[in-house]
């Protein structure tokens, strides 16, 4: 019998749970119950056969990717290409940098095709893809550390902000981080573009050289990962102020440049305790606040 | 379950439940962290752990029943599994129905298990450091990583207690602070080892159920008792074989002699001075400072607790044995002609009662007793009328467990427990930086005690919804915890 994947209600009865390997959906759609029953129909079909299709050219979607063509056929991992193209001049990246994002995108479109949606999300697994009707906005909650998610703080975001993505990377995720920070949280147009980008400014969070930090090849963890032999980050032993200042600098001055660039809108850095904002105001810290005494 | 399609001479095995087809190194886990190689198998690691009696170490071992009432002959009396609030994930900050509300039949009655992840901002730790080595003066701070995390609070019978954590160290004092308790709470919570440094005092290193190490030495025993109480229960053993024996004890050191137990015997006066202050015959307070030394003092040389023999009451020859209160000290003197006490090796006469305090003292541990208070949005995830929960609690109708552990609840206002950190299945504890402390919380009563207090019956699943077998990871629950759902009277008692 073919694998199908996991889809059901959360016991909320409410959201949408689709898993297939190692992709975790948690899908929001908002609207008549019609239009909610149509959009999660659609999620379900889209996402049915997604992993096969991204398996099919796995060999190419590891492999560095190239400035001036894609050699991918599928949509998704086209998507994926497109989203790490830009960092493929000054940095190693494969198109894995933007998996998670470009499936969000890919499970999220289906959804807004088949039915007229106030709101929805997809959320894979701290990657997410939004969608918003004119008018309507998100109340979204900042985690610092994805290994033991808790919010530490909010934003709200509008649909006229034009931010339709979200993502988070650091060593502490499932995914391995060449840098230090325990969590970038990245603000973009698509999902797919701000997955890769916290992958960028996430490994620009670092100190290079430093006794303190455990890095181990990638391929010693995981024999096929993507990312061969570089050193990952296994753990961050104590950190003076200093460095975590340092090394917070060095990842708040590439999230500027790719703000300057026009391919995020904002970064939230966390390392040690400590957080950086770049770009869209400050997460309101009231929210913190508010949560501490439960 | 997928078969590894594959294995590869150095231990890979190539994982088939995807079309990803991971290869998987031993001990590490697939990209989906679903699938592990688990010494050459393919073995499925979800994190959400479900209590499973067969898995009980001696399998046939069902919980005696303390109930009172007629034994059924029934060998158990609830459902096989129970399942813990452990990776259920919280229902936190917006308040919602808890994530899983779990009903099961037990003994023709429908039970309800209302399991959730509680935050808990108001926790801490209480620690129990089996030691008559001197920690700290009472209230001075403990530190961690040179933040302070908590105080030294009351000496009891053999130990210490230390108090850790607390709102006022999570989010009263800097960030850091705040930061660095958290951690210290969830380490100690999760059975992990801890150093703690006490201002003025020692630097130890507390492990739940392991003995402490304070200032680099592994304690190994409890004393037996007081100095005094030490001189009461050995008495006997001693007399005939020794002239004077001196149990050296920070708190009280014991004389045979002067002691109502030497008196007893009618063992005469050796002309013995010791310093410190007298409290009643043979009974001395304060003979030193407290520190890491003989019986929880400073010295390291008994002697230096004694002033001169009277030279009216001692003699040449009179023998003397100084032991401290754990038989990890000891030293025979003789007098010589000047009446001065010269070290000799102990007689093998005596070396049988130093054994005997020794088998006397209990393996020194230190003990974790997790505390905390459940908040309002955590018991709004019970029930739509918080205050039915609390009172429920109270009226012993609802049963709360941490990981399927016994607790017990604090008597008064609120649901405040403690649970011993041993009892509760591994890295049960996880922490939000609010900071705060995420603790397993359940709470097992009758489905219609549920209804009564306006639980939110519309989420009530029935256990065979969760599909144990796939999703959820079996663990053996603590063999000496009460079964969950057959608690028996052990409500309050536990912990």
């Amino acid at each position: 019998m073919a694998r199908l994947p996991q889809i059901a209600l959360l016991p909320d009865g409410r959201r949408l749970h689709l898993q297939d390997g190692p992709i975790d959906l948690i899908v929001d759609a908002r609207g008549t119950a019609e239009s909610v029953r149509a959009a999660y129909e659609a999620a379900a079909r889209r996402f049915t056969g997604l992993l096969d299709e991204l398996c099919d050219e796995l060999p190419l979607l590891r492999a560095p990717a190239r400035l001036e063509s894609c050699p991918l056929q599928g949509g998704v991992a086209r998507r994926m290409h497109e989203a790490v193209a830009p960092y493929a001049a000054g940095t190693f990246i494969t198109s894995m940098a933007a998996v998670a994002g470009a499936v969000a995108e890919a499970v999220l479109a289906a959804m807004t095709a088949a039915a007229p949606l106030s709101r929805a999300y997809v959320n894979n697994g701290g990657d997410i893809a939004l969608h918003l009707a004119p008018g309507q906005g998100f109340t979204i909650g900042l985690v610092d550390r994805p290994d033991r998610p808790g919010l530490f703080g909010t934003t709200v975001l509008a649909a006229e902000d034009g931010i339709r993505g979200i993502a988070t990377s650091g060593w502490r995720g499932r995914s391995f981080s060449l840098g230090i920070a325990d969590a970038v949280t990245i603000l973009a147009a698509g999902a797919a573009d701000a997955d890769a980008a916290a992958t960028v400014v996430a490994n620009a969070v670092d100190l290079p050289g430093h006794p303190a930090i455990a890095r181990v090849p990638a391929r010693e963890l995981q024999p096929d990962s993507d990312l061969g032999d570089r050193p990952v980050t296994r753990g961050v032993g104590p950190l003076a102020p200093d460095e975590i200042d340092a090394a917070l600098a060095a990842g708040a001055a590439t999230a500027e440049t790719l703000i300057a660039r026009g391919l995020i809108r904002a970064a939230a850095l966390h390392l040690a305790g400590e957080t950086r904002t770049v770009g869209l105001g400050e997460p309101t810290s009231s929210q913190a606040k508010s949560l501490i005494h439960a | 379950m997928p078969q590894p399609s594959e294995k590869t001479e150095d231990g890979r095995i190539r994982c088939d439940a995807c079309p990803v087809m991971c290869y998987i190194k031993p001990g590490a886990a697939g990209a989906c962290d679903r699938y592990a190689n688990h010494d050459g198998t393919l073995v499925r690691v979800d994190p959400h752990v479900v209590l499973d009696r067969t898995l009980q170490q001696g399998g046939s071992v069902v919980p005696f029943n303390r109930g009172g009432g007629d034994w059924d002959g029934k060998l158990v009396r609830g459902p096989e599994t129970f399942v813990t609030a452990i990776g259920a994930g919280t229902t936190y900050p917006d308040y919602k129905p808890a994530p899983f509300i779990v009903s099961a039949e037990v003994d023709g009655v429908d039970m309800v298990t209302v399991v959730t992840e509680g935050i808990f901002s108001y926790c801490g730790v209480k620690v129990k450091i089996d030691t008559d080595r001197h920690l700290g003066p009472e209230r001075s701070l403990v530190r961690a990583q040179g933040e302070p995390v908590g105080h030294v609070t009351t000496g009891e019978y053999g130990s210490q207690m230390l108090s850790l954590g607390g709102v006022h160290h999570l989010t009263g004092g800097s960030k850091k602070e705040g930061r660095v308790t958290c951690d210290t709470l969830l380490e100690l919570s999760n059975g992990r080892a801890v150093e703690l440094t006490i201002d003025d005092g020692a630097t130890v290193i507390v492990q739940a159920g392991r003995p402490p190490i304070v200032n680099g030495a592994a304690e190994e025993r409890m004393r037996v008792g007081c100095g005094s109480a030490t001189i009461g229960m050995f008495a006997k053993q001693w007399h005939g074989k020794v002239d004077e024996v001196v149990v050296v004890d920070d708190h009280i050191t014991g004389v045979l002699s002067e002691h109502q137990a030497g008196k007893l015997l009618g063992i005469p006066d050796t002309g013995i001075h010791m310093k410190g202050r007298r409290s009643t015959p043979g009974r001395y307070f304060q003979v030193a400072q407290p520190g890491t030394g003989w019986g929880g003092t400073d010295i390291s040389d008994p002697l230096s607790i004694l002033g001169p023999f009277d030279p009216k009451k001692a003699r040449p020859g009179l023998t003397m044995l100084m032991v401290s209160t754990t038989g990890e000290h000891f030293a025979y003197y003789v007098l010589d002609d000047e009446l001065q006490p010269v070290q000799q090796e102990l007689p093998a006469a005596l070396r049988q009662s130093i054994a005997r305090i020794e088998e006397n003292c209990e393996p020194a541990l230190c003990t974790v007793l997790f505390m905390g208070g459940a908040g309002g949005s955590l018991r709004s995830g019970v029930t739509e009328n918080p205050v039915r929960l609390t009172r429920s609690v109270k009226q012993a109708l609802t049963y709360v467990t941490c990981g399927g552990a016994p607790v017990y609840v604090w008597p008064g206002g609120g649901i405040t427990f403690m649970v011993d950190v041993t009892r509760v299945p591994e890295n049960a504890f996880g922490y939000v930086p609010t900071p705060a402390l995420v603790a397993p919380i359940e709470f097992t009563l009758r489905l219609s005690d549920y209804e009564a207090l306006e639980g939110h019956m519309d989420h009530v699943r029935p256990l065979s919804s969760l599909g144990v077998d796939a999703a959820r990871r079996p663990v053996a629950p603590y063999r000496d915890n009460p079964w969950p759902f057959a608690p028996e009277g052990a409500k309050r008692s536990h912990g």
